[in-house]
């Protein structure tokens, strides 16, 4: 499959009804599914001839705190025979426990523990599933919208007990999130390359 | 008479000089040979995708240049594009080249630092002495464009912050003809020393199909065989108007991912040479007032441009409801940004896709029969940086 338009056609065709909605723009084609088809369409994808998403290249989340669908995971994937990047997605709730892609790519292993530490999101039959990035014993997810910026505990060394020890987060000056946002929306125009004012000075 | 054997937990790290910066790696020994690795990363997790959600996208060129902090300009590139994508905008020619040499000058950087410390962990010191006084002239590069020798907040989303000051290009023209004897010094030390090619022939060998399932980019995939390189198959910026070669490797060993750097650095040189070469006078960054700032001088005289100043450094541009990804080939693979902007002037969701995460993923699988001793050798072709792994 050379072109995108194409690609879109085939993958459309072959897996019908397991395809929610797909579209192209900025050189990528986007394709939304069902959660429960995840396996049978990454399967499909890096092993059909005309496909050849061979290599996973991420899995992140995006966590939308409002809607009753909380979390779209994204997969991202590169075809190199073909050259076209795929961007997978579906939605979850917040409980749901979705498949681990680990046994189609292995390199999904950390990808997916990155995703369950800073989101929460639980995997079923991941091999080895703990915390990557966060410390040993950290508590929460920092990824999600509701932790808030500076987190909940800070650590310092105590001199009194002569270790590290833990300690809720107490700020000087709380965060300050200032609102900049201008209610105008501005001009539509692009100014004009004004070399006149230039010269002036 | 039967005796209890059992294997030895090994604590490599995580300060260690071998391990390239604050790698846990708990390795699974029998006798000398590794049975396991389990590498334990995050010690240097400073929560930079989070810090990004809450800045404005000019604020959040800085956090760039803290991921691989030896290539910083690289990656400010990615984040650039992915919102010149959303926003459409067209960069100046000149500001192109200026990105892609100092891209290049990146490479550089980041190879002459990877050659030469993994010459220093198979017991070869001066190569990272010649090596580095490179690096240091490579920075003051940096520093005479952007300010800083390190942490460059260069690039902008329409071109670059500031055009070059009188008298660099001609320096940099200079470095590209006395460079390439360095390298030839450097590959005179190591490609057919002895001791360099025992410590790294046929060690941590990737097979074309695990270079795939692992998700590996860069010199580690090309080290294998597989002639892929973004600034080829995908060009952005100028790439598609500029010559040169990409090295591939036959056996995909810890070896032929040296001589691929060491190769790519000569193209590199090539690449800055015809960026110089082609570069005319003309403007920086975009014209669109809605994204760049006025200069100096409009703001000293229109009240208009002084406001127009404010508000971009204040609220900053806004980028439309929109959703990318756009990836380069960094000096380590292919590094990534995952945007979602929701037509604020923050970004909702970015996503950094570091090379050096899915490359130290494999360590299990590179390491698992080798001796303890190859452990620094795998490491050190891996090419990581924490920066970038721990984000």
């Amino acid at each position: 499959m050379n072109n995108l338009i194409d690609l879109e056609k085939k993958i459309n065709s072959e897996l019908t009804t397991k395809i929610n909605k797909s579209s192209i723009k900025h050189d990528q084609i986007y394709v939304e599914i069902d959660k429960e088809d995840l396996i049978d369409v990454v399967l499909f994808l890096k092993t059909n001839k005309d496909t050849k998403f061979r290599q996973l290249i991420d899995i992140t989340v995006v966590d939308f705190p409002e809607e009753t669908q909380r979390f779209k995971i994204v997969y991202l994937f590169l075809s190199h025979e073909f050259n076209h990047r795929m961007i997978l997605s579906y939605f979850i709730n917040e409980n749901e426990l979705i498949s681990s892609l680990t046994s189609v790519f292995p390199s999904a292993n950390w990808m997916e523990r990155e995703v369950f530490d800073m989101y929460g999101v639980n995997f079923k039959d991941h091999p080895d599933l703990r915390r990557i990035l966060t410390d040993y014993g950290f508590e929460g997810h920092p990824l999600r919208k509701d932790f808030p910026l500076t987190g909940h505990s800070e650590v310092r060394y105590s001199e009194e007990k002569k270790k590290v020890v833990s300690e809720p987060v107490k700020l000087e000056q709380n965060y300050r999130n200032f609102d900049y946002e201008s209610p105008w929306e501005g001009t539509k125009y692009i100014k004009e390359i004004s070399e006149t004012n230039d010269k002036k000075n | 008479m039967t005796k209890k054997i059992k294997n030895l937990n090994l604590n490599f790290g995580p300060q260690h000089p071998a391990a390239h910066g604050v790698l846990r790696l708990i390795l699974e020994l029998d006798g000398e040979v590794v049975e396991k690795a389990d590498p334990h990363i995050g010690l240097l997790h400073r929560g930079t995708e989070k810090l990004i959600e809450n800045k404005t996208y000019m604020q959040a060129v800085p956090y760039f240049d803290r991921l691989d902090y030896v290539a910083p300009m690289n990656q400010e590139h990615a984040f650039a594009l992915a919102i010149e994508k959303i926003l459409n905008i067209d960069v100046p020619i000149r500001a192109q080249y200026i990105r892609v040499m100092f891209c290049e000058i990146g490479r550089i950087l980041s190879h002459i630092l990877n050659v030469t410390t993994q010459a220093l962990d198979v017991g070869a010191l001066t190569p990272s002495l010649w090596g580095f006084e490179e690096r240091e002239t490579l920075m003051t590069f940096y520093e005479r464009a952007s300010g800083s020798r390190l942490h460059a907040n260069y690039f902008r989303a329409g071109g670059v912050h500031q055009d070059l000051p009188a008298g660099l290009e001609k320096d940099i023209a200079k470095f590209c003809e006395t460079f390439p004897k360095i390298i030839n010094d450097l590959e005179n030390l190591l490609t057919d020393n002895r001791i360099f090619k025992q410590r790294n022939v046929d060690i941590g060998v990737v097979t074309k199909d695990d270079a795939l399932d692992y998700s590996f980019s860069g010199v580690m995939i090309r080290g294998s065989g597989i002639p892929w390189d973004l600034r080829k198959s995908q060009p952005y910026d100028c790439y598609d108007q500029l010559e040169f070669k990409i090295p591939v490797g036959k056996n995909g060993d810890c070896y032929d991912r040296y001589l691929c750097r060491i190769e790519e650095m000569k193209e590199s040189v090539s690449i800055i040479k015809q960026c110089l070469a082609r570069m005319e006078k003309g403007p920086i960054k975009t014209f669109d007032g809605k994204i760049s700032p006025p200069s100096k001088a409009e703001i000293k005289q229109s009240m208009e441009a002084l406001i127009h100043h404010f508000k971009l450094f204040t609220e900053g541009y806004r980028v439309p409801k929109d959703e990318i990804y756009t990836a380069v080939e960094a000096p380590k693979g292919e590094f990534g940004v995952y945007l979602i902007s929701d037509g604020s002037s923050k970004p909702y969701k970015c996503k950094i896709r570091a090379p050096g995460f899915s490359h130290l993923q494999s360590m299990d699988y590179l390491i698992k029969g080798h001796m303890l001793a190859d452990v620094p050798a795998v490491l050190g072709s891996l090419d990581i940086v924490f920066g970038e792994v721990d984000r």
